[in-house]
């Protein structure tokens, strides 16, 4: 095999790869939130509720503030 | 906004960037307008000997705009914008805070250095990558530092989903210190032979075809990880916060994230096409090229919908008006690179100047308007005061717009003209044009481009005169705002 036809092959795997894991995280991405285990358009609040006082979307446990506790 | 000092965001480290985005701007600007005039009127090189010429002062426009102008732009995007999605502040250590004067005045030294070492002709003669070793390194200990804030401020923060602005600005350091470094590799000559050559000068570790590759691999991505990973940042939060719209779809926006990731890394061999580098790295580049318009409209797209149903803020709000033009101009040239890097059309783009007419609608149109839009949304919230003149900033819209069309359709006709001349034979194969009738055909669109390029540095002084009296002279405000930029 010279090396034209195995760039070919390897374009076309490659491709073929390409399609089908960025299809698949779609999928993840809406099946998740369909099943509801995840809610990935609350996130998009992050930037509009930006207060340093105000509730976090989610809270982290390992804020500054429990360490300073 | 509570009380206790500590629990304010603390601004301190994006006032100083802000200063010099505006600063660099000014500079490098100016010598863009002055080598573009160069470029039309030739006499004008010899008006400061060796330090004038177009040689002497075209590295200095690219580095100083791009590790200037735009890199304190979007540290100011990232120190005012992350502490406020994490929800921490950086007064609230006090080893962030010295590290962010740190890695500001060591910023300042390596520009400094920047502007020095290559006024006096000192370069690795790599673009983009001019820099000479010890600067190399310290542009390294930089970006450490930066990453070790970045990290910080993520360990400390209160919210605990990353905001997808988070997730560029983290691929932003991630990518360019993975590029960097590889394309720096480089042996100073002095060190290791015994005593030749000047201390500072080098050569690359690589040679002949193999340092093109690297260095286009660097190249490309330079302009993947500082003219558009970290001003998607800046759009996805800048843009939603000022219009007070939530992102159209944060799904979209992962999704983008990782396509722009995985693609973007591939393209750079675009640069090499028809020259000595395998067949097989051309036409995965060009691939992987075309396939780059998908998540980069992606995120395009992603922002103009954000402004679904409230399209009315367009017309009267100037920072909306810069970053919905901004995102236009991101879609323009995202579509436009992809065509270059075709084989077939790039055998005409190469080396005309269809391609700085690529690259100005892209760094003036999307990230220069970004830059623009950060520094004034922020502006009311750092200085508590509002912005000092709204209709100084339309005009400055309006002129700036004009001066990108004005660029970039002058340099299409001009690369199309020239690409066609340079090619063009007789009955007998013989070339038709010989180098100095391509010149006297392009002249006029060099007067075209000299002139937007002036338009464009007249809007960035409107500009920086607005932002100066923002700061020391306007109106002060008691409360900050929460969504829309107050302006007089």
């Amino acid at each position: 095999m010279s090396i034209d036809q195995l760039s070919i092959y390897l374009y076309v795997i490659g491709t073929g790869i390409t399609v089908v894991v960025f299809y698949s995280y779609i999928v993840y991405l809406y099946r998740s939130e369909k099943r509801g285990e995840k809610d990935y358009e609350k996130y998009g609040k992050i930037a509009l509720d930006d207060e340093i006082d105000s509730a976090p979307v989610e809270s982290n446990p390992d804020s500054v503030n429990k360490n300073k506790e | 906004m509570q009380s206790n000092a500590a629990m304010e965001y603390d601004y301190s480290i994006v006032k100083l960037y802000m200063w010099t985005t505006v600063i660099f701007g000014i500079v490098g600007m100016l010598i863009g307008v002055i080598i573009a005039s160069q470029l039309a009127w030739p006499q004008l090189n010899y008006w400061l000997g060796e330090y004038g010429t177009f040689s002497r002062l075209r590295p200095i426009h690219t580095n100083v705009v791009v590790y200037g102008f735009m890199i304190s732009g979007i540290f100011v995007g990232f120190y005012y914008s992350a502490q406020r999605v994490l929800k921490v502040s950086m007064g609230e250590s006090k080893l962030l805070m010295t590290l962010g004067y740190l890695q500001f005045f060591l910023y300042l030294i390596a520009a400094s250095g920047l502007v020095i070492s290559e006024g006096m002709g000192i370069t690795t003669s790599k673009e983009y990558a001019q820099m000479e070793w010890p600067l190399d390194i310290l542009i390294v200990v930089i970006w450490v530092l930066w990453g070790v804030i970045m990290f910080g401020l993520i360990g400390m923060r209160r919210e605990k989903a990353l905001y997808i602005s988070m997730w560029y600005y983290v691929a932003t350091f991630l990518g360019v210190a993975m590029l960097y470094l590889f394309n720096n590799m480089e042996v100073p000559t002095q060190l290791l032979s015994g005593g030749l050559g000047a201390w500072y000068h080098s050569v690359s570790m690589y040679a002949g075809t193999n340092d093109a590759m690297v260095q286009w691999w660097w190249g490309h991505n330079a302009v993947a990880f500082v003219f558009t990973v970290p001003i998607i940042a800046l759009i996805y939060y800048f843009l939603p916060k000022e219009s007070g719209q939530a992102v159209y779809s944060y799904k979209l926006s992962l999704l983008s994230f990782w396509g722009l990731m995985f693609i973007y890394l591939w393209a750079g061999g675009h640069h090499l096409l028809w020259s000595t580098v395998p067949d097989w790295v051309q036409t995965m580049a060009s691939i992987f090229s075309v396939i780059l318009i998908l998540p980069s409209w992606g995120s395009a797209i992603n922002m103009l919908l954000t402004m679904k149903g409230e399209w009315n803020q367009l017309t009267d709000n100037p920072l909306i008006k810069f970053m919905v033009l901004a995102s236009t101009f991101y879609m323009l040239s995202t579509l436009e690179g992809p065509i270059q890097a075709v084989k077939s059309v790039n055998a005409i783009a190469h080396f005309t100047d269809w391609i700085p007419g690529h690259v100005h609608d892209g760094v003036l149109g999307w990230v220069a308007f970004m830059v623009f839009a950060t520094l004034m949304h922020s502006a009311p919230r750092v200085f508590k005061r509002e912005i000092y003149s709204k209709s100084l900033l339309e005009a400055q819209f309006w002129i700036q717009t004009v001066a990108v069309v004005l660029y970039f359709t002058s340099m299409w006709i001009a690369g199309i003209t020239q690409g066609m001349m340079w090619r063009a034979v007789d009955e007998y194969g013989n070339l038709m044009y010989s180098f100095i009738d391509t010149v006297n055909v392009l002249h006029p669109y060099w007067v075209i481009r000299a002139v937007g390029g002036t338009l464009y540095f007249i809007g960035l002084l409107m500009f920086a005169w607005n932002f100066f009296m923002t700061a020391t002279a306007g109106r002060k405000l008691e409360t900050e705002p929460q969504f829309r930029s107050p302006m007089a």
